[in-house]
């Protein structure tokens, strides 16, 4: 066999393998966002869900899973810096580093059910947390955090050794180099991976159902004060976000439009998550423009 | 390669004020010996070429004198700015290295505008006034010989400029920041000639004002820059001396048969 047949044929099967890949992801997409969309209509994101009656729409679900989200990434994203600029930056190459290093994929690779009913053992029961968003976003941050630190330390890493170089010869410190010159080269790359994760925790049920709580009380959207029981903003309201509703809907709902609504949240949660998806390719993009040129 | 006697050397003291010094410098990567008992005097107001082929030592001597090795290497002996060791810990290396500032070989500007390129360590050395930030940029682009191309788009990215200007941005960087000592790691040699000869006029005018250090490969480079050339050979200072000298008659064997092109 010639080079070129060889070639020929290799390059044949790529581009099967790759078609395989692309025919699975349309087929998926396509099968939940055509059963889905037609369900999906503006009284179905506002208006809160029934237990009993048709009609219900997923109005609270919705918010709580980005508040969730907003809540999760205060949590984590602070300490995912931090992590993330040492690892990259300061760690020594020895055993502790690896020991850290090993720690953060083994969380990651942590079921997450497992990671939920820790959540339940340790936050709602011994600390008395009770369901609440707090003790889902704690839960979250779990796993939200090895990949947010690795996606952090390798935006860090992703700068070229020269930029450090720049700096420290400039008369920098070392953490005025880190913060003033790396960090900024490095936040399309960390916006991206704030963004991507985000989507995983959009997603995620397993770890919210023992955590987070399978039931959203009516909540008044008017009610600014985090304090009060009533506000949506309290976070020790036990809440049930979208992912969990879709299960919870597919396994115990007795409303007669459970398919109906179980397709139009999932289309909902589907859209949402693509959507953090370009936006983080655009805001990454657009960023990097930004921050090359002033203001 | 042909083993030289690294314990003939010629190296002369400068008759001239001086910039800096080292004595005795030796540097070592782990148990790997890299720099030998390096003793050369640098004049002020001067360009110095460091020169050698690839592994001889040169850049890594030249990083050592703004202590850029630190946390790659060891380095053992002194190095004398203003009639004080450098090379000791209770030295401060960030306020040392606004003194003696680095180029390096690949242009690397920041990714930021050519305008903060130059500022953005001024601020955060306590420049705020706009006036005075504006002038030094205007100033050390004029220095580098790249406002004339740059004057229009001072906040445009950096990263839209050639090799050359980049490498001029970086100069002025180094310039606008005032400092008493320039060193060039192979500041040309990542460029095409046009730009390469552009980068020589510019440091032919910067030595009015500064004293210069750069390591070269390139031998008509030093020959047609620099005022004193030392010649580095594994490791080694060989010799060192007035550049014609060095060029023309040489005293080591070493030296000769490297300006010659017998090897390296």
């Amino acid at each position: 066999m010639n080079s070129k047949t060889s070639n020929n044929i290799a390059t044949g099967v790529i581009y099967f393998l790759v078609a395989c890949v692309l025919a699975i992801l349309v087929f998926l997409l396509g099968y939940i966002l055509i059963t889905g969309i037609p369900h999906v209509s503006w009284h179905f994101l506002t208006s809160s869900a029934q237990s009993f009656a048709a009609g219900g729409g997923i109005r609270d679900q919705l918010f709580n899973s980005m508040y969730l989200l907003v809540l999760t990434l205060i949590i984590s994203f602070p300490i995912a810096l931090g992590s993330g600029i040492y690892l990259s930056e300061y760690a020594p190459e020895n055993w502790i580093t690896g020991v850290i290093r090993t720690a953060v994929e083994v969380l990651s690779s942590l079921p997450s059910v497992v990671v939920g009913l820790f959540g339940f053992l340790l936050f709602v029961v011994n600390f008395h947390m009770g369901f609440s968003i707090l003790a889902g976003a704690i839960a979250l941050t779990f796993f939200n955090l090895p990949l947010l630190t690795r996606s952090i330390e390798e935006s860090l890493q992703d700068v070229s050794e020269l930029q450090r170089e720049a700096g420290l010869s400039l008369g920098l410190s070392r953490w005025k180099t880190i913060t003033g010159i790396v960090l900024p080269a490095a936040l399309p790359g960390i916006l991206t991976g704030i963004i991507l994760s985000a989507g995983r925790v959009f997603g995620e049920a397993a770890a919210l159902i023992y955590t987070a709580g399978q039931s959203a009380p009516t909540v008044n959207y008017g009610d600014w004060n985090p304090m009060d029981s009533a506000s949506f903003l309290n976070f020790m309201r036990p809440a049930e976000t979208l992912a969990v509703h879709i299960w919870k809907v597919n396994t115990e709902g007795v409303t007669p439009d459970a398919a109906a609504i179980s397709s139009g949240a999932s289309a909902v949660l589907i859209v949402v998550i693509l959507l953090f998806n370009l936006l983080a390719r655009m805001l990454g993009r657009w960023l990097y423009k930004r921050m090359t040129a002033t203001k | 390669m042909q083993e030289y006697d690294y314990n003939k050397t010629h190296i002369i003291d400068i008759p001239l004020e001086l910039a800096m010094k080292t004595e005795n410098l030796q540097v070592f990567y782990g148990d790997n010996h890299a720099m030998h008992d390096a003793s050369l005097e640098f004049p002020r107001h001067r360009i110095t070429a460091l020169i050698g082929a690839s592994g001889s030592g040169k850049s890594t001597y030249l990083r050592c004198l703004n202590r850029m090795n630190d946390r790659i290497a060891t380095v053992k002996g002194k190095i004398m700015y203003r009639g004080m060791d450098i090379n000791t810990k209770n030295i401060n290396v960030y306020e040392v290295r606004k003194h003696i500032s680095m180029v390096f070989q690949r242009p690397n500007p920041f990714a930021k505008s050519i305008r903060e390129n130059i500022t953005f360590a001024l601020k955060r050395n306590g420049i705020k006034d706009k006036n005075e930030l504006n002038k030094r940029v205007e100033e050390s682009l004029k220095a580098a010989a790249l406002w004339d191309e740059v004057k229009d788009d001072l906040d445009k990215s950096a990263l839209a400029l050639s090799g050359g200007q980049a490498q001029r941005l970086c100069i002025a960087r180094c310039v606008a920041m005032k400092p008493d000592i320039l060193l060039l790691d192979e500041p040309a040699s990542a460029l095409d000639p046009i730009s390469a000869a552009k980068i020589e006029d510019t440091l032919m005018e910067l030595r009015e004002n500064y004293s210069i250090i750069i390591v070269t490969h390139n031998m008509q480079q030093a020959s047609r820059i620099a005022d004193y050339t030392a010649f580095f050979h594994m490791g080694h200072v060989l010799e060192y001396d007035v550049t014609e000298k060095i060029f023309t008659t040489p005293q080591i064997k070493a030296t000769e048969d490297y300006i010659s092109g017998n090897f390296g």
